[in-house]
């Protein structure tokens, strides 16, 4: 049933298939994001409460949502390469570890920008926002223990090691920072069946979102085939590629 | 032919071992109480010495103090065995492994949590925190110490093979000690407000259990990892 995926264990089957995919993932990224921004920014009806600032909304929720989402895919490609001992999900862990850092910052900096006009201070310690800072350490902690090994396939399993941990943590420390202290605004569309969201603000929500994820898909990509040539710089298909390029 | 050693005596026998170290290098076991106390009383001396401000905060005071102390002492959980070549041994013997790490982080905990323990009633009189938490205090950190040794030692074993893991350990391990640092302080807060903290304690006790189950495995894949 799954012999279909075992040729993708090689590295070079890897490579040209994110390759391929790549273009797909790029052009539909940004078609999407272009309509879903424009849809939000330009159409999307303004709010009786928060007037035009809650436009922000259309890139803090995508980034806030991403960056646990991003955590999570992590996660699974640290345990495929725990227990299949599959080197290519280790170098799709560490190419979406600095995504997930750079999705939470932007999600803390787009929240800190809203929280601003809404509460009146650029910062609470309310929960949700404590936990996304708490993500983002999470986050860098992954990313400095991977920069920390000179040998790429030890980081590799050290950094998943760490993840695990990290994902087994995740929902304690989000319920105990929870119940610490909570001020923030509840989950906009987390009620899949009534979303507390008009239609006509939430579909552009839901657009962006969508781009997000190709967005974010595309630059894994990317990464992910950087990751792939430099592990087997020294590998002969890695030398008739780029005599390709140079060609 | 030796007849193979039983897990209890596996236990035993690291243990001790671990327990004899420390106790010929009196530093190692001082030196992070010694710390305890300093930072402890460099806040009075920050903040200013109003007993009111000092009882407010005693409790975030005594848990970050013990959470710095607990990562300073962490470090020499492996990293001697790691230099010296014991550790791979251990690794190469035919007694599990989780047995063993066990026996190592029980052994930290005796010669850094327990101090800290015995220290933390004074400590907390030169805070001036009320009375009838003391008994929450020590409950909290009887049960959260522990924790910090069982998800420290996962860090450390981690980071032993890099030359400078000091500042990466606490990068590593400190967003993760942060629902112990809630429910502890939380508890104590109650309990000076006469507030029932059983389900605080309760709490502690769950993260309690679930890091000793697991924790031995996460820090036996990480040395693993790091012996190569």
């Amino acid at each position: 049933m799954w012999k279909w995926l075992h040729p993708y264990a090689k590295p070079e089957r890897s490579y040209q298939l994110a390759s391929t995919l790549l273009p797909w993932f790029s052009v539909l990224s940004i078609t999407t994001l272009l309509i879903g921004i424009i849809w939000a920014l330009g159409f999307a009806p303004v709010d009786y409460q928060q007037g035009e600032s809650y436009r922000i909304i259309y890139v803090h929720v995508p980034a806030a949502t991403l960056s646990m989402s991003v955590y999570m895919a992590m996660a699974t490609a640290a345990l495929v390469s725990m227990v299949w001992q599959l080197k290519l999900a280790d170098a799709a862990a560490a190419a979406m570890a600095p995504i997930g850092a750079v999705l939470t910052t932007i999600a803390l900096i787009t929240g800190a920008a809203w929280g601003k006009p809404m509460w009146g201070t650029w910062w609470v310690w309310d929960a949700r926002l404590t936990s996304e800072l708490i993500l983002l350490f999470l986050y860098l902690g992954i990313i400095a223990l991977h920069n920390a090994f000179d040998d790429k396939v030890l980081a590799g399993r050290a950094a998943g090691i760490l993840t695990l941990v990290g994902v087994v943590n995740i929902p304690i420390i989000k319920y105990s920072v929870e119940w610490w202290n909570t001020l923030h605004q509840g989950a906009t569309i987390s009620k899949l069946d009534k979303p507390s969201m008009s239609t006509d603000m939430l579909l552009p929500l839901l657009v962006n979102i969508l781009g997000f994820v190709l967005m974010i898909g595309a630059i894994t990509l990317i990464r992910f085939r950087n990751e792939v040539i430099a592990r087997n710089a020294m590998r002969p298909w890695v030398k008739e590629l780029i005599a390709k390029e140079l060609k | 032919m030796n007849q193979p050693l039983s897990y209890w005596q596996t236990f035993s026998i690291v243990l001790m071992r671990d327990l004899k170290v420390a106790v010929r290098n009196k530093g190692d076991v001082f030196n992070p109480l010694i710390f305890f106390v300093i930072v402890i009383t460099l806040f009075p001396l920050g903040i200013g010495p109003e007993g009111n401000t000092l009882t407010r905060i005693a409790p975030g005071i005594i848990w970050v103090a013990a959470l710095l102390s607990a990562l300073l002492s962490l470090e020499r959980l492996f990293k001697n065995d790691y230099s010296d070549g014991s550790l791979e041994q251990m690794l190469l013997s035919p007694q599990p492994l989780f047995i063993m790490v066990f026996a190592k982080v029980l052994a930290h905990w005796i010669l850094t949590g327990i101090p800290i323990i015995l220290a933390a009633p004074l400590l907390a009189l030169l805070l001036q925190l009320e009375t009838n938490a003391y008994g929450a205090m020590l409950a909290t950190l009887a049960l959260g110490t522990p924790i910090l040794s069982l998800i420290g030692a996962i860090g450390v074993a981690l980071t032993v093979g890099i030359k400078k893991g000091g500042v990466l350990l606490s990068l590593l391990i400190l967003p993760l000690y942060i629902p112990v640092l809630i429910f502890a302080t939380g508890a104590i807060e109650a309990a000076a407000l006469g507030l029932p903290y059983s389900g605080h304690l309760a709490i502690i006790a769950a993260l309690l259990v679930g890091a000793l189950t697991l924790a031995p495995f996460a820090i036996g894949a990480a040395l693993r990892v790091s012996t190569n």
